[in-house]
């Protein structure tokens, strides 16, 4: 946990944007689409330039000519003129073909069937992520929100929904996107290449809050993969002193419990995320916030302020209440 | 006729002073308001249409340095959320609705008539009508606007978020309604194209003498007539699922947000190219015009422009690629979305080859031209790389794509509509536009364009998708973002410019004459401007190029009467003359009409019944408009 | 530029006929506009019937009486109409006043028979997707009877006035012309209402 906190830091403080970029890929499939994109912007490249080139000649020949009139073209250039279109309609027709040979060919192998390590259900809503890792083993099953964690090498399979209206799930460094759409599921693979941090963000525009709907995969090691998993599936840490035992008193009381769920608590509400190991992520509110107690409690005092329009309700909470629920979640590792 | 008239006059009983007096008076619009509301020429009708759609793009523009503002730094608060995603849709819908289409289609009203030998478009009141509808929807729009009503949900619009469960208030329907105005209007102008080109072009002006740019519009005209059926029936469906609980859209009722797509965008590529094949024609024309000779491979251009028109109800799907349609069916469209590039190359090869074995004058027109082909086949290269499925999925919905269609509708159609103003301004109004503006309004876009959309390429790959009103700082867009805010000010000091010059010309630009630029086409063979009666008699063609075959002498019909408004009507393909049709008088009904239509629509939008009682007085008006009235143009 | 007449006009009518009638090419551009829009809808049901469990959704396929005495009026309608086209090119004004109020009455039963055409539909528009495009389906094209009858009916009163002339004559090919389109356009519609779902 605090490696990637670590190398998350690195990553921000070395300017490079390179955590949600298809040019800076670490997946089977997003190296394979950023290697098609280069194919494509150089042959394209070369196409433009040579357009240009002899759009520039055909232009240098003749300086503004006093004008004599119009004139037909003698029949023999106007032959060897539609050879070379003709030549120059038999290249493109060329060029065309080959790229849509090569997309085809790249479809064929991003679509090929790895089995896969993971099974995970992604349903998106305004304007969160909701993330269920599935098993056929129930209690193996867990929930949680706007954080994906993944091993490294392995294949990972998305099932997509929408619980409102059409978003999109793109992780750049990862793979391509594919949309989430309301009455229908969709699915996404992928095999991350190198553990690290992946940020995505939703590419269907969804409303209010489409600018803050991101979401983090994280590529772990076997290893951490495997212990990230057991800790999301215990229940919520216990309350540790006063303080946040008053905080989860709250809220479990207040209006929280209503749209929350935290595992090991009475609250079970489903419309909102899950916020059973909530300290654990490294953002809240799918990407507007770093996670920690300061934070929460910010957003806890005005989430519309944050992120406005948003689908959470401002509840009026004193500053002993905000200083608790603030403590008891800051501490849901 | 009773004999209590007078004997018909016409023009072979009148030398040309004379003529010209009695057409004058046959044809003119009178001054004044009446004359403003009850006018049928299509000259005046093709100008207010054409100025209007500038206005339009002049506060799309505003709306555009909005964005570029709120998005110039991380978390800006320039505009809220709430306020970006309006801006953003009315940026959209403004520049495909109100300003792109209808500016194409105004310079074919107020061109083709003229190029094609005639004294006016076919159906001139539904002319009038049009405009007034257009005028209507416009103002719907923007007043929705300013009352914080605007629509906000992308300029297509995808449910469930325009739906009723998402899309509160009347946002969305005020949208949809706009769409009903601005394609009745375009639907109309499309059936006054086709009818005449096909029925009122000059006598000899065969299917293989017919200028390009009359070509291009006799395309466009079909592409409309096909494809915005599809999006009545789509905003129609729309609006009834919001008003009145049907469930076409709704997946928990058998319906699907999927079929909205797909009835979207089968209107919405059509529609593209109903913008860029107008431009087409007016390259092919300014590229003739300036390399002094006939477009190369007239055959190879009109089989191109009727190639691209089919093809482009055949790539609809590309923008879906990421919806998680069957494999096979996505691959099927990556072949004809790139099949397109075929057609549209032999254009540029055709061009080029003109350029190439042409004697150039370089005036401003041509200059464009040039703009427009270096950034319009890149804009083309782009679009083969997105009719990629796998490399679409990447860059779908981001910056890239933002930055493709700019480039192809930029430098595809506004390039090539800057240089046709440049062009035809002379032949509008009688006077020269600045050669020296001129050529640093084309600096400052070509330049100002490229800086401003270039870098969104890479914001694209670098993760930027589109429709965002904020990004946070940590994203390290802020930089490029800065550029093309930035930049974006050069893009306006050109078209600011270009207003500049459009105004000083007016006033104080060069006499013209008849044809400045020493071109082939019949609108060169009148003066400039046009009288209202267009040719004092009406021209014979015998080659492509008329002016240029016979530059000395222009060959006419005689025989039309001078004391009715008459034009003739020749057969399809090989422009026989076969009767002297009537054209109509100036009426208010067109616009009484519209007022009456104006009322119903937007009266729907809040009620079904309108349509119901809003179809009455509709219906009195229509009557008023067809009711005969006993003029001479209703003989026969 | 000098003006040289080539060709001499005067003799050509004041008014073309069918292809030569401009008004008749509107028509023909209307019908295709209309068309699309109807294919357009025909397409939307496919689609949604594609993408169905069952069809028609929750409901029981519409009864067949209504709709198909609507049929059978607006086919036999085509005989009337008919012969109004060929009077009209005879210039026989008398009989083409009287077949003209024919129309008119041809064009008010199969409204009256739709009302009771929509309540057997055995399912209401806001029921579910089935429901709403089969009423759009049908509303489509009671709005097409309803303009071609509003039409004809003008034409009619047009055809007793003082302006009752060759044009107005044409005008009666052109509605003829439109009223075959309005009973073609049907056709489709009626298979795909009734027929489809009983598959």
């Amino acid at each position: 946990m605090a490696r990637h906190a670590l190398s998350l830091i690195a990553l921000l403080c070395c300017g490079c944007a390179g955590w949600q970029s298809a040019l800076d890929t670490h997946a089977v499939q997003g190296t394979r689409l950023a290697h098609l994109i280069w194919l494509f912007v150089g042959v394209c490249a070369v196409v433009w330039v040579t357009v240009t080139v002899v759009l520039l000649l055909a232009l240098r020949k003749k300086n503004d000519c006093p004008d004599d009139g119009p004139h037909t073209p003698a029949e023999a250039s106007e032959r060897r003129m539609a050879r070379i279109v003709r030549a120059a309609a038999i290249a493109t027709a060329g060029i065309i073909t080959s790229l849509t040979i090569v997309s085809f060919y790249a479809t064929r192998e991003l679509t090929s069937a790895a089995v896969a390590a993971l099974d995970l259900r992604v349903r998106g809503y305004q304007w969160w992520w909701e993330v269920t890792y599935l098993d056929a083993r129930p209690d193996q099953v867990f929930i949680t929100a706007n954080e994906i964690h993944v091993p490294v090498g392995r294949s990972i399979h998305l099932r997509l929904a929408a619980a409102d209206v059409i978003h999109s799930f793109w992780v750049p460094s990862l793979t391509g996107k594919q949309d989430l759409i309301p009455g229908r599921e969709n699915t996404l693979t992928f095999t991350p290449q190198e553990v690290g941090i992946y940020r995505g963000q939703c590419a269907e525009f969804c409303g209010l809050q489409h600018a803050h709907m991101s979401l983090l995969v994280v590529v772990d090691s076997a290893a951490d993969f495997e212990h990230w998993r057991r800790g999301q599936l215990a229940p919520a840490a216990t309350p540790r002193g006063p303080e946040q035992e008053t905080g989860k008193r709250l809220f479990e009381n207040k209006a929280c419990a209503s749209c929350h769920n935290i595992q090991g608590s009475t609250a079970s509400g489903t419309i909102g995320p899950d916020l059973t190991h909530l300290a654990s992520r490294h953002y809240i509110a799918a990407g507007s916030l770093a996670t920690n107690r300061g934070s929460i409690a910010a957003w806890l005092a005005d989430p519309q302020t944050i992120k406005p329009g948003n689908n959470m309700p401002r509840v009026r909470l004193n500053a002993g209440e905000l200083n608790a629920l603030s403590a008891y979640l800051a501490a849901l590792r | 006729m009773t004999a209590s008239e007078p004997r018909a006059v016409s023009d072979s009983d009148l030398d040309p002073p004379a003529l010209e007096k009695q057409l004058a008076a046959t044809w003119r619009t009178p001054g004044g308001l009446w004359g403003v509301l009850s006018t049928v020429d299509h000259k005046i009708i093709g100008r207010r249409y054409i100025i209007t759609a500038f206005v339009f793009l002049a506060l799309g523009g505003v709306l555009a340095l909005l964005m570029r503002l709120q998005l110039a730094g991380a978390e800006r608060r320039v505009l809220s959320a709430d306020r970006y995603n309006q801006v953003f849709t009315m940026h959209g819908s403004n520049m495909m609705f109100l300003f792109a289409v209808p500016v194409m289609e105004a310079m074919a009203v107020y061109l083709v008539p003229l190029m094609v030998g005639s004294r006016n478009i076919a159906f001139p009141r539904l002319n009038a009508f049009s405009y007034w509808l257009y005028l209507a929807g416009g103002i719907l729009l923007w007043a929705a606007f300013a009352l914080n009503m605007a629509p906000d949900v992308g300029w297509f619009a995808y449910v469930p978020l325009s739906g009723p469960q998402f899309g509160a208030g009347k946002r969305a329907d005020i949208w949809a309604q706009m769409i009903t105005f601005t394609e009745v209007s375009a639907l109309a102008v499309a059936i006054e194209l086709v009818v005449t080109i096909f029925k009122q072009r000059a006598p000899g002006m065969t299917l293989a003498r017919v200028p390009l740019f009359v070509w291009s519009m006799l395309v466009t005209a079909f592409l409309v007539i096909l494809a915005m059926p599809t999006i009545m029936i789509a905003s129609t469906s729309l609006i009834l699922d919001r008003l009145v609980g049907t469930h076409f859209f709704n997946p928990a009722e058998g319906g699907d947000a999927l079929l909205w797509q797909h009835l979207f965008w089968f209107f919405g590529h059509p529609e593209v190219y109903i913008i860029f094949l107008p431009a087409v024609g007016m390259v092919s024309t300014i590229v003739a015009t300036f390399a002094r000779r006939p477009v190369f491979g007239y055959l190879a251009m009109v089989l191109a422009l009727i190639a691209t028109g089919v093809l482009a109800f055949g790539l609809w799907v590309h923008h879906m690629f990421v919806v998680g349609l069957p494999r096979l069916g996505e691959s099927f469209f990556t072949i004809s979305s790139m099949s397109i590039a075929l057609p549209a190359g032999i254009q540029i090869f055709c061009w080029l080859a003109t350029l190439w074995d042409g004697r150039l004058m370089f005036r401003t027109p041509l200059l464009f031209v040039i703009a427009f082909m270096v950034t319009f086949v890149m804009g083309g290269l782009t679009g083969v790389m997105v009719a990629s499925v796998p490399l679409d999925t990447q860059v779908h919905d981001t910056y890239f794509v933002v930055a493709h269609f700019h480039y192809v509708l930029i430098g595809g159609a506004v390039f090539p509509l800057i240089g046709a103003i440049y062009y035809w301004f002379p032949k509008m109004t009688g006077r020269l536009m600045s050669e020296r503006i001129g050529r640093w309004v084309v600096g400052l876009l070509f330049v100002g364009f490229n800086l401003t959309f270039f870098p969104m390429h890479i914001l694209g790959l670098q993760g930027m998708p589109r429709r965002i009103y904020t990004y946070p700082a940590e994203m390290h867009w802020g930089t490029i973002n800065l550029f093309v805010s930035v930049s974006a000010t050069i893009l306006t000091s050109g078209f600011l410019l270009f207003f500049i010059d459009v105004v000083r010309s007016l006033r104080h630009g060069p006499p013209a004459g008849a044809n400045p630029w020493g071109a082939s086409t019949l609108e060169w063979a009148t003066s400039s401007p046009p009288p209202s009666y267009n040719f004092a008699r009406l021209p014979v063609v015998g080659s492509a190029q008329p002016l240029w075959d016979r530059p000395d002498v222009l060959p006419v019909v005689c025989g039309l009467r001078a004391d009715r408004r008459e034009l003739l009507i020749t057969s399809l393909r090989s422009a026989e003359p076969q009767a002297r049709e009537s054209s109509p008088r100036n009426s208010i009904w067109p616009l009484l009409a519209a007022i009456a239509s104006t009322v119903m629509l937007i009266s729907s939008i809040f009620t079904p019944w309108a349509m119901v009682w809003g179809a009455v007085p509709v219906l009195i008006t229509l009557i008023g408009w067809f009711w005969p009235k006993g003029t001479p143009e209703d003989e026969g | 530029m000098k003006e040289q007449v080539q060709l001499d006009v005067s003799g050509l009518p004041l008014h073309g006929r069918n292809e030569a009638s401009p008004t008749c090419w509107g028509t023909a551009a209307f019908m295709l506009i209309e068309g699309s829009a109807f294919a357009v809808s025909i397409a939307i049901y496919l689609y949604l019937l594609s993408i169905a469990p069952s069809w028609p959704l929750a409901a029981a396929p519409p009864d067949l009486g209504p709709g198909t005495v609507v049929t059978v009026i607006l086919v036999l309608s085509l005989v009337p109409n008919w012969l109004v086209g060929r009077w009209a090119k005879q210039d026989a004004l008398r009989k083409v006043q009287l077949g003209t109020i024919v129309m008119c009455l041809f064009g008010v039963a199969p409204l009256v028979v739709r009302v009771y055409e929509f309540a057997a539909l055995n399912v209401w528009w806001d029921s579910n997707a089935y429901g709403s495009i089969v009423w759009l389906l049908l509303g489509l094209h009671s709005t097409h009877l309803i303009t071609d009858l509003a039409d004809t009916v003008v034409l009619a009163a047009l055809l007793f006035t003082r302006h009752a002339g060759r044009r107005r004559l044409g005008d009666v090919e052109d509605n003829v012309l439109y009223w075959n389109f309005v009973v073609l356009t049907w056709l489709p519609i009626y298979v795909c209402i009734y027929w489809i779902p009983r598959l």
